[in-house]
C-alpha cells in the first residue's frame, strides 16, 4: 500500500514538475506590439544601428505578412499579437555578471530545474562536463565555462553579449540560414527576438564538453523569442542541447525561437533538444505555443547536421528541424520523438533539401499519441537537379495509445533528378494490452510497463541523446503519459 | 500452494470455466491436458489476472491468500509466473533490462533494494546456461525476432530468473523438437524442489516422459473431468478424449 502511495504522489507530481513561479524582480516593456517596442528592445540591449536596422525591417515586412492558413494539423485561436508583452527581464543582473550579481530567487529557480549555474558544483562528481546558457524570458542570465572555452577559441555566450563583441560573425551569419523573410513567426521573431545563445568553433577544434542552453519562461503575459546561432568551421565539431520548462498558467503563451545552423566543410553540429514546455492542463486550457524555426545548413563538404528531438511539452508544437544539404557528401539526420497526451497538438518533421552531389539524409521519426490528442509527421525530401546519387532513408512510426487520439504521416517527396535512392517506412501501432500484462505477469505495473514499452520504442532515437540527457529524456516520456491507459 | 475451488470464468458474456477445482500442494507437479478449447488457457489467464475474463464464482486461495483480488503485477510479486503459450515480442527493450525491471519490482514488493549488478549478472549466466540460451538472444529486445522455440525457451530463463514459487507453463512444449523439448525439460527440473509446484498444460504425453508429473488432470469443457497418476497421460495418448467426453456427458 505504501508503494501505491508513492506512485500516486509521483503521479500528481508527475503532472508537470517544473509548473512553479518564481519571484524574481522583473521589468517589462509595455504591452504591445510596435515601432517603439522594437526600438525600445533593442535600447534595452544597448544594440548597435545595424541590428536595430536588422529588426526594423523585419518588423515593417511582418506588417506586410498574413497569418499562416492552417495548413498543419494544428488548431488553436488567432493569437493577439498586441495582448502579450514582448520583453520581460529579471531586474538584477548584468549580462556579463558573476553569480553573486544574479538574484539568489534565480539562482534558486534554475537550481530546482536541477540546472546548476556554479561550474563548481558541475564539476564535481561529474564526468562529462555541460557548459550551459541560462535564459529567463527575454535575457540570458549566465554562460558557464566560458573561460575554459575560450582557451580554445571556442565563443560560447548569449547572443546579445555577440552582438556586442562580435559583430562580424552576426553580421556575417545572423539570417543566413533563416533569412527575415521565412516564415510568419520567423519574421516576428527577427523583429522581437530578445535573447538566445551564440556559438562558434574555430577551425579543426572538437569542443571538449557538450554546450547547451536552458530556456525557461517565468512571467506570465509575454511571449519569448531566442535566436540561437552555431558556427562550425571547418573540421569543427560540437554537441549542442537545448532544454526548456515554463510555469503552469491558464493562459497560451506564444514561444517563437530561431535555432540557426551552420556547418563548414568537414565540420559537425549535433544539436538535441527536449523540450518539456508546460502542455497545458486535463482539460486542454493553457500551455506554450511552440512555433519554433530550426534550420541548417552543411554548407562546405563532408559536413553533418543532426537533429535530436524529443518532444514531451507545449499545447502546440509546430516546427520543423531542417538540413539543406548543399556541401558534396555532406549528410543530414533528424531523430525525432514526439508525444501528445490530452489536448496537446504536434505537427512536427523535417526539410532534408539535397543540392549537393552524394549527400545523404536519414529520417527516424516516432509518434506517440495518448488522450484526445493530435500528432502528425510533415516531412519533405528534395533532391534537387543536380544532386546526383543523393540518398534518404524515412521511417515514420507511429503509436497510439487509446481511441481518441489520432496520428497522421505527411511524407511529401520531390525528386529531380534521377541518380536519387529515397525510401520511406511507415507504420502504425497500437499499444498492446498484451504487452502490457506481459509484464504485469512478471510483476511490473502498468505505469512502468508503459514506460518500459514506449521507451523500447523509441530506442533508435534516444540512443542519439547524449548521455544524461537520455536518462532525463526516458523519464519525461513515462511522466508524459502517466494516466493514459486505464 | 494453490486451491482453486468452484471457478466459474467468462469471457465476452460466455462461460469458459464452469466450476473448476484444482487443489495444488507445494513441490507437487500437476499436468493439466484436454482437447482444444477445453479452457486450459483461459485457467493460465485467470490465475495470472487477465483483466478480460470475468469471474463469476469461486475461491483461489495462493499460499493462503485471496488470489483474486489480487493485481496481475501482485500475483507475480507473489510468486506466480506462467510461461505464455504465446510470448509477446517488445521491441526495443532488452531481455536484460527487462529482467532486472522484474526482479527489482518484485524486490521492492518484498521490501528489498534494487539487486546488485554483479549478482545479477551471475544469475544471468548461470540461468541462461541452464536453458542453453544463447547470450545474444538474452541481449536482444524481448522475444524480438526469436524463433517459436527460442520464445518458448526464453520464457523457461525468465521462470528460472524470477524464481517462481508456483510456475503454470501453458503449452510450453507445443511447436518444440525433441532437442528444445529436452531442454524446457532439464530446466524445469533442475527447478523442482519441495517449495515450487509446477502447472503444466500439454497437448502431448511426450514432454511427461521427460517431466514426471505427480498428478495428470482432464480439462474439458470447463471442468476437470478426471484425474489421474502419469499413465493417465499414455492411457489419454492411446485412447484419446472421446471416451472421457462421454463419460462426462454422462456425469
Ligand atoms: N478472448 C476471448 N474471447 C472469446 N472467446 C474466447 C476468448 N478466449 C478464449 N475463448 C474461447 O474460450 C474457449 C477456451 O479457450 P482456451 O482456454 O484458449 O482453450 P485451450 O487453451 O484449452 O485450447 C474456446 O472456445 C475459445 O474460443
Ligand atoms: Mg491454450
Amino acid at each position: 500500500m505504501a508503494e501505491k502511495n508513492e506512485i500516486l504522489e509521483e503521479f500528481t507530481q508527475g503532472e508537470y514538475k517544473y509548473g512553479f513561479t518564481s519571484d524574481i524582480e522583473t521589468e517589462f516593456a509595455p504591452k504591445g506590439l510596435n515601432e517603439d517596442i522594437v526600438r525600445f528592445i533593442s535600447m534595452k540591449k544597448k544594440e548597435p544601428q545595424w541590428m536595430l536596422d536588422f529588426r526594423l525591417k523585419a518588423f515593417r515586412h511582418w506588417l506586410k505578412m498574413k497569418h499562416p492558413d492552417h495548413w498543419a494539423h494544428v488548431n488553436f485561436k488567432p493569437i493577439d499579437f498586441q495582448d502579450s508583452c514582448y520583453y520581460a527581464a529579471p531586474k538584477k543582473i548584468k549580462t556579463v555578471g558573476s553569480l553573486d550579481e544574479v538574484d539568489q530567487e534565480l539562482l534558486k529557480t534554475f537550481e530546482k530545474l536541477g540546472i546548476s549555474l556554479e561550474e563548481q558544483k558541475r564539476l564535481v562528481g561529474m564526468e562529462s562536463k555541460i557548459a550551459v546558457d541560462a535564459v529567463i524570458d527575454s535575457v540570458s542570465v549566465k554562460t558557464t565555462f566560458k573561460e575554459v572555452l575560450a582557451e580554445k577559441g571556442i565563443i560560447f555566450c548569449s547572443f546579445s553579449e555577440a552582438v556586442q563583441e562580435h559583430p562580424e560573425l552576426i553580421k556575417k551569419y545572423m539570417g543566413s540560414v533563416v533569412p527575415y523573410t521565412d516564415n510568419f513567426y520567423a519574421t516576428l521573431n527577427s523583429a522581437v527576438f530578445s535573447d538566445g545563445s551564440f556559438c562558434y568553433i574555430p577551425k579543426g577544434v572538437r569542443c571538449p564538453m557538450e554546450l547547451s542552453t536552458y530556456f525557461r519562461i517565468n512571467s506570465s503575459g509575454t511571449g519569448q523569442f531566442e535566436r540561437t546561432l552555431i558556427v562550425a568551421d571547418e573540421g569543427a565539431y560540437v554537441s549542442y542541447l537545448e532544454g526548456c520548462t515554463a510555469p503552469m498558467r491558464d493562459e497560451n503563451q506564444l514561444h517563437a525561437a530561431i535555432v540557426e545552423i551552420v556547418a563548414h566543410k568537414d565540420a559537425e553540429v549535433k544539436y538535441s533538444t527536449v523540450q518539456n514546455w508546460y502542455p497545458g492542463n486535463k482539460e486542454g486550457v493553457g500551455g506554450i505555443y511552440n512555433f519554433v524555426t530550426k534550420r541548417g545548413i552543411c554548407l562546405g563538404d563532408n559536413s553533418k547536421i543532426s537533429w535530436t528531438q524529443v518532444e514531451t511539452g507545449s499545447a502546440i508544437t509546430w516546427k520543423y528541424p531542417s538540413v539543406i544539404l548543399k556541401g558534396d557528401h555532406s549528410v543530414g539526420e533528424f531523430y525525432s520523438v514526439a508525444v501528445t497526451n490530452n489536448y496537446q497538438q504536434a505537427d512536427t518533421g523535417t526539410k532534408m533539401l539535397h543540392i549537393g552531389k552524394n549527400t545523404r539524409s536519414t529520417i527516424i521519426s516516432k509518434g506517440i499519441s495518448a488522450g484526445k490528442s493530435q500528432n502528425s509527421y510533415r516531412g519533405l525530401v528534395r533532391i534537387s537537379k543536380g544532386a546526383t546519387n543523393a540518398r534518404n532513408f524515412s521511417q515514420c512510426d507511429s503509436l497510439l495509445m487509446g481511441d481518441k487520439c489520432g496520428a497522421h504521416t505527411f511524407p511529401y517527396i520531390e525528386i529531380h533528378d534521377k541518380s536519387a535512392v529515397v525510401e520511406h517506412e511507415a507504420t502504425t501501432s497500437k499499444i498492446g494490452e498484451d504487452q502490457i500484462f506481459y509484464c504485469k505477469q512478471r510483476g511490473i505495473d502498468t505505469e512502468k510497463a508503459i514506460g518500459l514499452i514506449v521507451n523500447g520504442y523509441c530506442r533508435e532515437v534516444l540512443n542519439q541523446l547524449p548521455m544524461e540527457f537520455a536518462v532525463e529524456a526516458q523519464k519525461l516520456l513515462s511522466v508524459s503519459l502517466e494516466g493514459s491507459v486505464g | 500452494m494453490i486451491n482453486i475451488k468452484n471457478l466459474h470464468a467468462s469471457v465476452d458474456g460466455q462461460e469458459i470455466l464452469k466450476g473448476l477445482n484444482l487443489d495444488v500442494k507445494d513441490g507437487e507437479v500437476h499436468a493439466i491436458m484436454g482437447p482444444n478449447g477445453s479452457g486450459k488457457s483461459t485457467l493460465a489467464s485467470v490465475l495470472a489476472g487477465k483483466s478480460e475474463y470475468e469471474v463469476a464464482e469461486g475461491e483461489v486461495l495462493f499460499n493462503g491468500k485471496n488470489l483474486l483480488e489480487m493485481s496481475a503485477e501482485d500475483r507475480a510479486r507473489e510468486g506466480l509466473f506462467l510461461a505464455f503459450q504465446y510470448p509477446v515480442e517488445i521491441p526495443g527493450v532488452s531481455n536484460i533490462n527487462f529482467l532486472k525491471t522484474a526482479i527489482n519490482e518484485i524486490r521492492a514488493y518484498k521490501g528489498l533494494g534494487p539487486i546488485e549488478p554483479k549478482t545479477f549478472l551471475a544469475m544471468v549466466k548461470e540461468k541462461q546456461s541452464l536453458v542453453e540460451l544463447d547470450g545474444k538472444l538474452t541481449g536482444r529486445s524481448v522475444n524480438e525476432g526469436f524463433s517459436g522455440g527460442e520464445k518458448k525457451r526464453n520464457e523457461i530463463f525468465q521462470m528460472a530468473m524470477l524464481e517462481p514459487t508456483l510456475a503454470i507453463l501453458d503449452e510450453t512444449d507445443s511447436g518444440l523438437d525433441i532437442d528444445a523439448l529436452r531442454i524446457v525439460a532439464n530446466g524445469v527440473n533442475k527447478l523442482r524442489d519441495q517449495k515450487r509446484s509446477f502447472i503444466i498444460v500439454t497437448h502431448y504425453q511426450r514432454l511427461l516422459d521427460y517431466i514426471i508429473p505427480d498428478f495428470v488432470h482432464v480439462l474439458y469443457n470447463g471442468r476437470i473431468v478426471k484425474t489421474g497418476g502419469k499413465e493417465l497421460a499414455l492411457e489419454l495418448e492411446a485412447k484419446g478424449y472421446d471416451w472421457l467426453k462421454s463419460e462426462s456427458v454422462e456425469a
